[in-house]
């Protein structure tokens, strides 16, 4: 397994404080992710433990990307992967934000 | 418009069977308790070690839930898992809900955790027949596509009532296990005609070990969840007896028989082998006075 | 003086040795290797109907366990290579020299013999391109097919997977070849005449009905939500765009994806009537909902599908089918259709290089082509008009001198990252190290990146049609290829400008909600729901069904 860890600043907080939430399963091809709005100091931080060793490049594009779509501020976001494709993280990444803020921005 | 209850996460099964916004998770997945077994193993985890439990209302009553994850580790029970089931069986007895749902999903002991994963089957075991005995029903929902097997299979068995559609399925040694320890001619996993045949919901429900077969449906599982909660457990002498009895009966009756087919004919159903295309609803009315 | 009937001398010399085992057309199933060792002589070019679905099994085998000592050296010309026994007549030296077009389930297998040096092969083909050569310069001496029924008078019934046999007779039979037919059953009277007796000169009877694979149903319990959005894509963006009525679709679960949300995503877009009412397509089990809810006004078929017989009998004025009922099918008529009537393809792969082309050469397997090529490739002699392909024309012609044409939408429609995060853009297609290997002329490509119209993935929809040069292509084919190597590797400015252009649109441009993209869109979600959709009339093969 691996453990990877991204921070993003210059993202903007949220507008409301919602509780956390969770989208996906730790299944085969799938990812869980655990989006927690805490106090970062402004930061958005990225907590990967994957199964799929030696794609750390991959995620920094897709989790760039990610922040690109979003820019969130104060945000912790857990993943654990079991070999998603980039295109099921983006999903589930987008998903959990949905979720999160309800569609709100 | 159909929800497939099949489908769903366990976490949308539970949210989507509870009234809207009633859901309150005891140890949620920002707790972070997850497996201390697993990451040893270098297997990833889940937050919720694949288990959802907490509280909330069905139709306004009080309810205990916990959902099983099929999709994580198989829904295997491992030590954090047990414990987070046995610790909301145990709040039962405090709190005394009008029932505690089980939205099970498993193949039973988490293999990889070894002894603490049948431990924690076990108290969970004792946990159900604690809150029977206190008087709280333990309603089974069973519906999704890993099915429930294992430990799991037993610990539904003694709960009050097991509510399937016809694609869950329960039992307890898998039916891949089955074949390898028996060989293909005994059991052919592969032909799952005669694996939903043996412990598919549609024979669960004529050998009355499901009490309510429903359609692959949310609504269906809501509705049949509420009828249920009313039931009063009864672990007194008496029923014990009679339940015995009857079980000694239908091993009596249908002991010999090879297939499910053997059963279904031997129930009295006229073209037994069409039983397994039949909806639900038509289902029900072809045999609605020949369960065992 | 030459000698103008040579071929008509030597019919009559292996009927004449054949007649002993024979009474008028039928052969006693025992007989049946005596009369292939009577009828056939060594150095034969011989047709054994291996088809993509049905199977002349039992002649196989038969075939197979004929004395090389007598029979040997023959030259076989078949549409796939499906069976082991197909390569055992390799392996036993009664066979060494092939032509064929695709070989699936033995890639493996004859890669190794090809390497072995036990057999020789011609060339690999387009099921269309063989069936041209059976007529100009591969005719078969012998035919070994394979029908349902036969009377006594020779007289085939082929039924809905009526498939191959009717070519490869024809071509046999007016040369003066020998037809040979295995049949499930010898009856008084066929239920229609498929090929005409006159046509056939023996049939037999096999010990068991003969094997058909069920290659076209698709499960839609396994299609992804990845596959939803990209099937939404596709009728959004290129259906809808170009109002295509009359096409085909690769098999596959991306397309099953497509299939399955006519019903709902397409007729919320106003589009049944406007899109999709005419098919080259097998009976695919997925198409049900489609055509239930009236979408769908004809389709013709190359082949059956095991399981939709009662299906296609009950909807006659979608399906061709015959005044007995059963519907018939032609895999060289719904070829030639799917590549001159058609106005798209659509379908999957394994790789794809930077200039479009695309192949599923994997190394360490021959595999050959089947049709995709047919249905995948620009119909340049293709005359009349349609809407789509007058506007394919234009986009991929407007600014350029030059005369205008039409020109057929080819559509490769691909996730990025296949399983084990293999990504299917690449540099080099291994096609190249395959041919290298296997000693073939030319890299197999499947489709060429010429013949491409759009490049559609998770990311998104290039249209090549709009890029004016090899390196606009180039970044259009990047700017979809996402995370893999070659994605990230991409121009990033020049693929800001080729969205800008309308050359890559990505869902948000088409106007795709992405929320929507769930599984909950599909019109079935299952087997038994596509059965159900049948009105019960649906009858999946036991490997699908869990009752």
């Amino acid at each position: 397994m691996e453990s990877l860890t991204f921070e993003y600043q210059g993202g903007r907080p949220l507008a409301s404080a919602p509780p956390a939430t969770l989208v996906g399963v730790v299944s085969s091809g799938n990812l869980e992710v655990l989006v927690e709005p805490t106090d970062l100091g402004g930061a958005c931080r990225i907590e990967v433990l994957t199964a799929a060793v030696g794609f750390g490049a991959i995620w920094q594009a897709v989790l760039d990307d990610f922040f690109d779509r979003h820019r969130i501020a104060d945000v912790r976001i857990s993943i654990n992967d079991v070999g998603a494709t980039p295109a099921v993280v983006s999903l589930r990444l987008d998903q959990a934000l949905e979720a999160l803020t309800g569609g709100q921005p | 418009m159909r929800h497939s209850y099949y489908e769903d996460s366990a976490r949308e099964r539970l949210l989507g069977l509870l009234d809207e916004g009633s859901f309150r998770e005891i140890l949620p997945p920002t707790e972070r308790v997850v497996s201390p077994h697993l990451r040893q193993l270098d297997t990833p985890a889940a937050f919720d070690d694949g288990i959802i439990v907490g509280k909330g209302t069905l139709d306004g009553h009080s309810v205990l839930v916990a959902a099983q994850e099929g999709g994580f580790m198989g829904g295997a029970v491992g030590e954090v898992h047990g414990a987070k089931l046995t610790g909301l069986l145990e709040r039962a007895l405090d709190e005394r809900p009008a029932a505690v749902l089980l939205l099970v999903e498993s193949g039973g002991v988490r293999l990889h955790e070894a002894n603490a994963g049948l431990i924690a089957v076990s108290e969970v075991m004792r946990a159900v027949l604690a809150v029977r005995a206190a008087g709280v029903p333990v309603i089974v929902l069973n519906g999704g596509q890993y099915g429930c097997f294992g430990g799991m299979g037993i610990v539904s068995r003694l709960c009050d009532a097991i509510v399937m559609s016809e694609e869950g399925r329960l039992g307890l040694s898998g039916p891949e296990v089955i074949e390898t320890t028996h060989g293909v001619e005994e059991f052919d996993s592969r032909d799952r005609a005669l694996v939903w045949r043996t412990v598919g919901g549609k024979h669960r429900y004529l050998l009355g070990e499901a009490t309510v077969l429903v359609d692959d449906d949310l609504a269906a599982f809501r509705a049949a969840a509420l009828s249920l909660i009313g039931s009063t457990p009864d672990l007194g002498l008496e029923a014990m007896e009679a339940e015995h009895a009857r079980l000694g009966e239908r091993l009596r009756r249908f002991g010999d028989c090879r297939d499910a087919l053997d059963v279904w004919e031997r129930l009295g159903i006229a073209e037994p082998e069409r039983l397994p295309i039949l909806d639900t609803e038509t289902f029900l009315a072809t045999v609605s006075d020949k369960r065992a | 003086m030459h000698d103008w009937d040579l071929q008509a001398r030597n019919r009559k010399a292996r009927l004449e040795r054949a007649a002993p085992v024979s009474k008028g057309k039928v052969v006693a199933t025992a007989d049946a290797r005596a009369l292939l060792e009577a009828v056939i002589e060594p150095g034969d070019r011989v047709c054994l109907e291996g088809n993509n679905q049905k199977q002349a099994d039992f002649l196989a085998k038969t075939l197979a366990s004929l004395d090389p000592g007598r029979v040997h050296d023959l030259h076989m010309v078949q549409s796939v290579l499906a069976l082991p026994e197909h390569l055992d007549i390799f392996e036993r030296g009664i066979a060494t020299r092939l032509d064929f077009s695709f070989s699936g389930p033995q890639g493996a297998r004859l890669a190794k013999l090809v390497g072995a040096g036990q057999i020789a092969i011609g060339a690999i083909h387009t099921y269309l391109e063989l069936f041209g050569r059976y007529f100009v310069d591969l005719t078969p001496r012998v035919s070994l097919v394979v029908a349902q029924a036969a009377d006594a008078a020779g007289n085939l019934y082929t039924g809905p997977n009526t498939e191959d046999t009717p070519v490869i007779v024809e071509a046999t039979a007016f040369k003066r070849g020998i037809v040979i037919a295995q049949v499930n059953e010898i009856i008084d009277t066929v239920p229609r005449v498929d090929i005409p007796g006159d046509w056939v000169d023996f049939v037999v009877q096999s010990p068991s009905p003969h094997y058909i694979e069920p290659l076209f149903t698709r499960d839609p319990a396994q299609i992804s939500e990845i596959q939803v959005l990209m099937a939404m894509m596709a009728i959004k963006g290129i259906y809808a765009e170009y109002e295509v009525n009359r096409l085909n679709h690769g098999i596959g679960f991306d397309t099953a994806a497509i299939e399955l949300l006519l019903p709902t995503y397409a007729e919320s877009l106003g589009l049944k009537g406007k899109i999709c009412r005419h098919w080259a397509l097998n009976p695919h089990p997925a198409l049900i909902p489609a055509i239930e809810s009236g979408f769908v006004e004809s389709v013709h078929s190359f082949g059956s599908e095991m399981g939709m017989e009662a299906y296609i009998q009950a909807r006659p004025d979608v399906f061709f089918t015959g005044p007995d009922g059963s519907m018939r099918s032609n895999r060289a008529l719904c070829q030639a259709a799917g590549h001159y009537a058609c106005d798209l393809f659509i379908g999957s792969t394994l790789q794809i290089d930077l200039a479009g082309n695309s192949s599923t050469a994997t190394l360490g397997r021959i595999a050959g082509f089947g049709g995709a090529p047919n249905m995948g490739a620009d119909a340049r002699g293709r005359r009349h008009a349609s809407p789509a392909w007058l506007k394919a024309g234009r986009e991929a012609r407007s600014g350029r001198n030059v005369i205008p044409r039409g020109q057929k939408l080819v559509i490769q429609m691909v996730e990025t990252f296949r399983e084990h995060m293999q990504p299917a853009f690449v540099e080099r297609l291994d096609a190249w190290e395959l041919a290298e290997s296997a000693g073939m002329a030319l890299p197999p490509v499947m489709i060429y990146g010429e013949d491409v119209s759009h490049v559609l993935t998770e990311e998104g929809i290039a249209n090549l049609l709009l890029c004016r040069t090899d390196e606009e292509r180039e970044q259009a084919i990047r700017g979809v290829a996402g995370y893999t190597p070659v994605g990230l590797a991409r121009d990033k400015r020049m693929v800001e400008n080729l969205r800008d252009r309308g050359v890559i649109r990505r869902a948000e441009d088409l106007g795709i909600d992405k929320r929507l993209a769930t599984r909950d869109l599909l019109a079935a979600h299952s087997i038994k729901d596509l059965v159900r959709a049948s009105g019960g009339l649906y009858d999946p093969p036991k490997r699908f069904r869990n009752w």
